[in-house]
């Protein structure tokens, strides 16, 4: 007798209801990493999520985890206050590149180089999102925002922050990777190095950075399926994919 | 039929992202549009049963809207 199994397995912690997200958005992708390495560790009753400012603010509704808000660039100080509070508890941050980079580059650097023992989910899309696309600290030389309609250009705001290769130098930082998710082959790379973020967390040996690369179909003006194709022409090749720091792997050696 | 996909088209937002990561390139896009006004992706009847249930287009949706099953022989190997 043939029987029919079901192939897909959405994790339980995700939520069944329609997004927010413009069609082809990798944040679903990206809340959806977060929920199946989560649920495979078996912390989905202990987590504690950190929200941010950005498209990614309603990330409590998709995630059925406690959750806090936290003022604009400031998650990983609040992260921080719930962690030191509840130090059993699993603690991450969600945000995306206009809150981690710009506004809160100040607690992201400060939170990552004492060590704090959190997770920071870094989405990367090279544009305020939410705001109408104007230009991020990550926004790509040429590329147009609503701020800088002529391209950004060096001279004037400089070239866009490598974030995963700056955490990676701090001293209190356990993992750091840059992974994307614009196709198969990457999005199960992006689901080891979720998972490992979390499980240096699990083992208490310091702060654990995974930024996403991702897409903003609308304010970059293209199709879902350009903007999926932009992140192999220009996103990869500035900032490059890879591991830059995993405490773990050096240890197991 | 050895593997279906199905669409929840009530969520799919039409991105198109499932036909670009298809193996076998059986995902389209249809003429027909869902309740908020996107045209949703699917896979006819004959093209059906090419499907091999790898899930690709799964994974790949930022949406959660397919579901994918395979269907497999008492004896083991897909049917």
């Amino acid at each position: 007798m043939n029987q029919e199994i079901r192939v897909t397995n959405y994790p339980e912690v995700l939520t069944d209801r329609a997004s927010h997200y413009c069609p082809g958005c990798h944040h679903g992708i990206a809340h959806r990493l977060v929920a199946e390495a989560i649920t495979e560790l078996g912390l989905v009753d202990k987590t504690i999520l950190i929200g941010s400012i950005g498209c990614s603010v309603f990330i409590y509704n998709y995630l059925s985890l406690d959750a806090i808000e936290s003022p604009h660039g400031r998650a990983p100080a609040v992260a921080t206050g719930v962690k030191r509070a509840r130090p059993d508890k699993i603690v991450f941050s969600y945000q995306g590149d206009g809150d981690l980079a710009s506004i809160g580059m100040a607690e992201i650097m400060h939170c990552a180089n004492r060590g704090e023992n959190i997770t920071t989910i870094f989405v990367n899309n090279t544009v305020y999102g939410m705001t109408g696309g104007q230009m991020a600290p990550t926004t790509l030389v040429g590329q147009k925002t609503t701020t800088c309609p002529g391209g950004r250009c060096r001279e004037n705001e400089g070239m866009p922050i490598r974030m995963t290769e700056i955490i990676a130098s701090l001293g209190g930082v356990a993992f750091a990777e840059r992974v994307a998710v614009n196709n198969i082959k990457n999005i199960k790379k992006a689901q080891k190095a979720v998972t490992k973020a979390f499980e240096c967390q699990t083992k208490e040996i310091g702060f654990s950075f995974v930024e996403v690369l991702a897409t903003c179909p609308t304010n970059w003006r293209m199709t879902p399926i350009q903007a999926n194709k932009r992140i192999e022409t220009e996103m990869i090749p500035y900032f490059p994919l890879g591991n830059f720091k995993d405490v773990l792997a050096k240890e197991e050696k | 039929m050895p593997s279906r996909v199905e669409f929840r088209e009530d969520r799919c937002k039409g991105c198109l992202l499932c036909t670009e990561v298809c193996p076998t390139g059986i995902i389209q896009q249809s003429n027909r549009f869902n309740q908020k006004g996107y045209k949703v992706a699917e896979v006819t009847a004959e093209m059906m049963t090419e499907c091999k249930g790898c899930a690709f287009c799964a994974m790949i949706c930022p949406d959660y809207a397919i579901n994918v099953f395979k269907t497999e022989s008492a004896k083991g190997g897909a049917a």
